[in-house]
């Protein structure tokens, strides 16, 4: 799946960031990295942007972004 | 032992780190410290005197990063790779260590020269957030000092440690990443080169990074840098030769 498919309340582990250049870098720079955990915190009325929370900030990604961004849901054992 | 000098020591640092409020409480000038990004966007400076020599103190732009290419990242950048300060203070926030900590990696591939002071400790402990200096010392290779900016604790350490590293009394080894065979092969490809061209000028394993990054606007700026340096040669070259056609 994509950070962009993601629903609220979902723990997405990164797999691959699938940009390049200067906003892969922004993206890396922020936390978005593969192996880092984000949550999904709100989405916006047309589900575009999302708010994520990655290493501790709420950052939000426009779908151009967050569709690129793929990973695997992750089970939360302490639910 | 060096008196009466004048050195540079340049702050970088995330946004809302007490950059400011450091340099200020440093300096004792009254920097207005904002809140919003962009804030830092020329570079203030001010001056600190200790053991008979001045400091003077740079306030780079508050910065996440120094690749993503906005204006603050680059000015932040040039400042510490073609200005060569004399020290490098790298301002984290001890609340959030593991977003601040990719700043300081990145600094400490462009310089050796790199203190790390980990700010806002009276709230890092509020929060319950030990933060173990000593630790981080070992794994960084470089010296890092609590202090809170705020409440103008471990001021007399780091001055200390400012001077001790100036006098050369500190040998740092900055912890350099490694990374995958590809990447590193292909920069042991491209330093002997980049060693070549800009000589010692540079770091050229940082240099050989940004090329692999295709980071052009740095290139620009350094074929900008040595364009000016040849001239200004060549303008002295000139001259000489000039009064010489007199003398004959």
């Amino acid at each position: 799946m994509n950070l962009y498919e993601g629903n609220k309340g979902d723990r997405i582990r990164i797999k691959e960031v699938a940009i390049e250049g200067v906003m892969r870098r922004r993206l890396l720079d922020l936390g978005f990295v593969p192996g880092a955990v984000v949550d999904v915190l709100k989405k916006s009325p047309l589900g575009d942007p999302i708010a994520f929370r990655v290493s501790h900030t709420t950052i939000a990604l426009r779908k151009e972004e967050s569709i690129k961004i793929t990973g695997e849901l992750i089970q939360d054992d302490n639910e | 032992m060096t008196t009466n000098e004048v050195y540079r020591i340049a702050l970088a640092g995330n946004p809302n780190t007490g950059k400011s409020t450091l340099f200020n409480a440093l300096t004792g000038l009254k920097q207005h410290t904002g809140n919003w990004a962009g804030k830092t966007v020329s570079l203030a400076e001010g001056s600190v005197h200790y053991k008979k020599n001045t400091y003077r103190l740079i306030d780079l732009p508050g910065t996440y990063s120094l690749y993503s290419n906005s204006t603050d990242e680059e000015v932040a950048r040039n400042y510490i790779v073609f200005e060569k300060p004399h020290v490098t203070l790298v301002v984290l926030d001890a609340t959030s260590l593991e977003r601040n900590l990719n700043l300081a990696l990145q600094v400490m591939e462009m310089t050796s020269n790199v203190i790390v002071c980990v700010n806002l400790i009276d709230e890092a402990k509020k929060r319950g957030i030990e933060i173990d200096e000593l630790k981080l010392m070992r794994q960084l290779g470089v010296p890092v000092l609590k202090i809170s900016a705020r409440n103008k604790t471990g001021f007399p350490a780091l001055l200390d440690t400012i001077d001790r590293m100036i006098r050369g009394e500190i040998s740092t080894s900055p912890y350099a990443i490694q990374y995958n065979d590809e990447t590193e092969g292909k920069i042991s490809q491209l330093v002997p080169n980049v060693k070549k061209l800009v000589g010692d000028r540079f770091p050229s394993r940082w240099i050989a990074l940004r090329l692999l990054d295709g980071d052009t606007s740095l290139l620009d700026e350094i074929q900008k840098r040595m364009h000016q340096e040849e001239e200004s040669t060549w303008n002295t070259v000139q001259k000489t030769s000039g009064s010489h056609l007199e003398n004959f």
